[in-house]
Formats: C-alpha cells, structure tokens, sequence
C-alpha cells in the first residue's frame, strides 16, 4: 500500500492549497468552518483506527474527546500546567481509560460492541455532570493567558489554530498510516473479517482490540484539548455530547471507513453542509438543519453505503 | 424507611413495566432482522404526539387514541421498512446503524419544525389521581399503563407462538436461511415485524402521554434506556427484554434511593456493562 506518484503529486498539491488558504481568504466564517473539518476529520481518523481497521464501532468517541478537554483544561486552571504538556497528559488519561473500559469489553462484537461504547460514554458524561471538582454541569472557562505558541492560545486571530488543527490531523494521519501499513494494520483487519479466524491464524485478538481502542483514544483526546484551548469553555454538554459521538462515526462512514483519507473527505463534505445549514437555517431553532441534515445522512447511506471514498475508487477502477 | 423502601420498589415496577413494552418493540426489530433501531425513541414520540394532538384537536381521551396510534405506526414501520431500512440490509454493517440515525435525527427535527421544543401535558382525563394502598401511593395513569403494558406483552406473546404467522416471525428470527428454505416470505415478515416492532412503541408512547411529558427529544433517553435493556434481557428475546425492563426500572428507583438520584441512569448503564462482560449474550440470549 505504497502511495503511488499520482497519489503523492495529488496530496502535496491539497496540502499547498491548504497552507495558502488563510492567507487569501481573510474572513472568519471560513476559517472557522475549517478549523472545525480539520478538528472533526481529527477525529474521524483516529475513530477509523479502531472502527475502520479494527471494526470496533464507537458510538462513544465524545468520552475521550471531552476526557482530553477536561484533563488539560483542568490542570491549567487548577495547577497552571502548560496546554502543551496537558494535552499529552489528556492523551495519556483517554488512553488508560479507554484499556480499562476496552478490557471487559474485549469479547464484545458488532452492535453489542457499539451500544456498550454508547453506553460507557452517557456514564461518563453523566458523572462529569454531576462531579464538583470539575465544575459539574457549570463548565470550566480556561484562564486568559498572554497570546503565544508556547501558551496554545491565541486572541486577535484564528489563523494560529487554523496551522495548529492542521498540523494534529496530519500528525494523526501519518500514525493512521502508518498503522494501517504496519502488521498491526493486518491484524486489525483480520479482526474486523472475522473475530474468530483472527485468533484461530495466532494473532493476540484482546491485546490488538485494545491497542487499536488506545491510540484512538490518545488522538481523540488531542483533538479535544485542541478544541478547549480553540473554543476556551468547556462543559459536559458542549464536549461529551452523543450527538459529537454520532456526528464522528457519520462522517467516517461518508467518506469511507476503513480508508485513510476517508474520514478526512467525508469531514470536509459534511461539516461544511452542517455548519452552514446551522446559520442560515438554525438561528431560529426551527430545526430545519438538522432535518435535512437527518435527510443527507439517510440518502447517503441508502445509495452510497461504502462512503464518498468507495464511490471515487469505483470510479477510479472504471477509467482505468 | 421501610415504607419508602416499598414505595419506591413499586415506582421502580411501575416505570419498569413501561421500559419493557417499549423494548419488546426493539428486541423484536433486533432479533428478526439484525438491525438496531436507533429510530425506536423517535418512534415513541411519534406515539406520544399522536396522542396529544387527537386529545388536543378531538377530545380523544389517550387511553382511547391507543389502537389508533397502533394503527398509524404499525403503517409508518412497514413504509419506513419498505422505502428505506430494506435498502441497507444487504449493505455493510455501518450502513444499517447510520441510516436508523438518520431516521431518528430526522424524525425528531421535523417534530420540532412542526410543534416547536416545547414541553407538553396532556391533561388529567379519565385516569387521574393516585390509588392509597396502605401506606402507598399508586399514581393511576402509570398502574393502568403498567397495566397496559403487560396485557400487549401478553398479546404479542400470544400472537407469535400460536398463530402462523407469528410462528413464521420466530422462525426467521431462529433461522432466516431454513425459514427461507420453508416457504416463509422472509422479507415480508422482515416488514410486519418491522411494523409491529413500530406499532408496539406507539402504543408505549399513548401509555406514556397520559402522564409524562411530550416533547420531540423525548425518545433519546427512552431510546438509550431501551438499547441496554434489549441487549441486557439478550438479544432477540422478548421474555428477556420483558423481565430486564423491569430490573431496569427497579435499579434505576433504588439506585437513586440508595445513592444520588443524579447518577440514576449511569447506574442502569453500568449494569448493562457489567452484566455484558460477564455474559455477552444477555440474561436469556444464546
């Protein structure tokens, strides 16, 4: 699965175009909204590590997200610990978390598997919640720090976080790659074919399920301290919501689960409908965006159900 | 404190009785086709809503609006089957789970562009008031929902072990390839299931319009709840569904007795997960 020289050109020429763009386009909504693709493909790729590869679907990858907000944005505010080294500290918390919850559930399959996952994310959300020493249900507000790299925060301009989300999603694409070029990678999709054959050929199906299962959750966890220091409030409500958890796995599907670029198309597709549905159509509460938004997710996965990604590569094959 | 005890083991029945009619729908859908049914709280809504609006257009007291309800989602799950789920049975997994989320995310949205987020109340008609049975309070809506909901358990049980077709849904649900091989029109019974499945959450949802407020985000917890109980009775069997809704019920009321009432619905999804690690196929699964 080396990348071919199209493939190569093809990707140095989206990467370019994506490093220009804030420099040309100047107003906020945009960069925003690509801030957002870049966090949720994020997210999507690291979702697609234990989900495309491994075939563990999580319907709960908001946990570790809002673990990873919660973990950094605790220290700064309680210890005055450095955003940088909380985010790898959050990383490591989701991770110790996620074998924990991944251990028992080690035997789990299919949609018993992603009910758990459903499961153990509303506990988790319900006990933040409810815990004083986080806040509870008021929320954390991060402490104004001066604007600096070194403080992984900025206040006169987005375009910082634009450079910074791109850098973790292609931090979480090379160790997508990597993983999926590996043994490992192999292992991983023995599993997902079958559960059974996997164990039967030798391959040590619990300690693979779980290493896929942990690495998903240290990058999940990125993208969630990335988004505390991004947005600077953080509550129960806001990081560990279903509908984050819902909104991760749709996208996955979209672009193609189970290939590494997937995830990233199928955030630039959909989190571009979503968010400019939600302001031209959501202000009013209506719910007129996530209808149609329902409505696309529905028509997608009754007429392309292998993703945008499936559908190219199909396309693809026929011209060649 | 004995009495409490008492009055909060019968309110843990009462809501119990409920969460197994609305999760012997689901295990249904689960067992015979092998789809979950993310759409099932959206659908109890829909219940729910049809409900008040022929009370609030008509005069239709709920307890009489039930058959109707039954009526109009047992028609809207064959349609919904017909037009859409049956498109992804053959598709990948992911598919089936995305395209009931879909239906759900859609169906409350047009709840809410239709009848605003407000919360309702029906209020209180023919069943109102509470029974004093000693020292308890039964609240009458929910006994007779309870009620209720025992006697269509009942019927459903009925229905599927001595009619034919009802034996022909089992049969798909034990083996669809040898229920094939007998001349049962499996992707028929994959509607009618679909449909009663549909049908037996909307009469959940008249139940539960009678006391308990309406509106369009109601199903998610209902729908959450109805998950862990389907997998915990195992998947597929309605007895388990049945006696699991009723522990459900029982370790939701205790568990915010004896602990903290805020932590009532991790509680039930901390038993979901204990009991699946210590035997993933359910309390009565195999």
């Amino acid at each position: 699965m080396n990348l071919s020289r199209k493939q190569t050109t093809f990707g140095l020429a989206a990467l370019v175009l994506l490093l220009i763009f804030p420099l040309v386009v100047t107003q906020i909504f945009p960069l925003q909204v690509m801030i957002l693709v870049f966090m949720y493909a994020m997210l999507g790729v690291a979702w697609n590590i234990m989900g495309g590869y491994a075939g563990m679907f999580s319907f709960g990858q908001a946990a570790f997200f809002g673990i990873g907000a919660y973990t950094s944005s605790f220290l700064l505010t309680a210890f005055h610990v450095n955003p940088w080294i909380g985010l790898i500290a959050g990383g490591v918390v989701a991770a110790i978390v996620a074998a924990a919850i991944g251990y028992p559930c080690s035997n789990l399959r299919g949609h018993y598997f992603a009910i758990a996952s459903i499961a153990f994310a509303e506990i988790v959300r319900v006990h933040f919640n409810n815990w004083t020493l986080m806040n509870a249900a008021e929320g954390i507000s991060l402490p104004m720090l001066d604007e600096s790299f070194t403080n992984f925060m900025f206040h006169t301009s987005k375009v910082p976080y634009y450079y910074i989300a791109l850098a973790f999603l292609i931090l979480a694409l090379v160790v997508c790659y990597f993983v999926a070029t590996s043994k490992m990678g192999y292992y991983f999709r023995a599993i997902k074919e079958s559960h059974d054959v996997a164990e039967v050929l030798g391959v040590n199906v619990v300690r693979y399920r779980l290493i896929a299962i942990m690495i998903s959750a240290f990058l999940s966890a990125m993208a969630g301290t990335f988004y505390a220091q991004y947005v600077l409030y953080i509550d129960p409500e806001s990081v560990m919501l279903l509908a984050i958890s819902i909104q991760i796995v749709l996208l996955s599907m979209l672009g193609g689960a189970g290939s590494v670029m997937g995830p990233v198309i199928g955030a630039a597709v959909l989190i571009p409908i979503a968010e400019v549905t939600r302001v031209w159509l959501g202000h009013k509460g209506t719910g007129v965006d996530m209808l149609i938004y329902g409505f696309l997710i529905t028509i997608i996965s009754m007429y392309q159900p292998q993703g945008v990604w499936g559908f190219l590569s199909r396309m693809g094959n026929k011209i060649k | 404190m004995p009495e409490q005890l008492l009055q909060q083991i019968v309110n843990g029945l009462l809501i119990g009785f409920m969460y197994s009619l609305i999760a012997i729908g689901l295990t249904l859908i689960w067992g015979v086709m092998n789809i979950v049914n993310f759409a099932h709280g959206e659908f109890l809504m829909i219940g729910m809503f049809t409900s008040f609006w022929l009370f609030t257009e008509y005069g239709l007291d709920p307890l009489f609006s039930i058959p109707i309800c039954f009526l109009f989602l047992f028609v809207m799950g064959m349609f919904i089957y017909r037009y859409i789920v049956s498109k992804v049975m053959k598709g990948p997994m992911l598919a089936q789970l995305v395209v009931t989320f879909g239906i759900s995310i859609f169906l409350s949205n047009l709840a809410v562009y239709l009848w605003t987020p407000d919360f309702r109340l029906i209020p209180p008609t023919i069943l109102q008031g509470t029974w004093d049975v000693g020292d308890i309070n039964l609240s009458i809506p929910k006994t007779v929902a309870s009620i209720g909901s025992i006697i269509t358990s009942v019927c459903l049980f009925l229905f599927l072990k001595r009619t034919k077709t009802g034996k022909a849904i089992l049969a798909t649900e034990m083996d669809r390839e040898s229920a094939l091989l007998m001349g049962i029109n499996t992707e028929r019974i994959n509607s009618l299931s679909f449909g009663i499945g549909a049908a037996l959450v909307g009469v959940a949802g008249a139940f539960l319009s009678t006391y308990y407020y309406i509106y369009p985000q109601v199903g998610g917890l209902f729908g959450l709840i109805a998950f862990s109980i389907v997998a915990l009775g195992g998947f597929g069997s309605i007895e388990g569904a049945f006696i699991a809704g009723i522990l459900v019920g029982l370790a939701q009321t205790l568990g915010g007795f004896f602990f903290d009432p805020a932590y009532k619905y991790a509680i039930v999804f901390m038993i979901y997960l204990v009991t699946i690690w210590i035997r993933p196929q359910g309390l009565l699964g195999w």
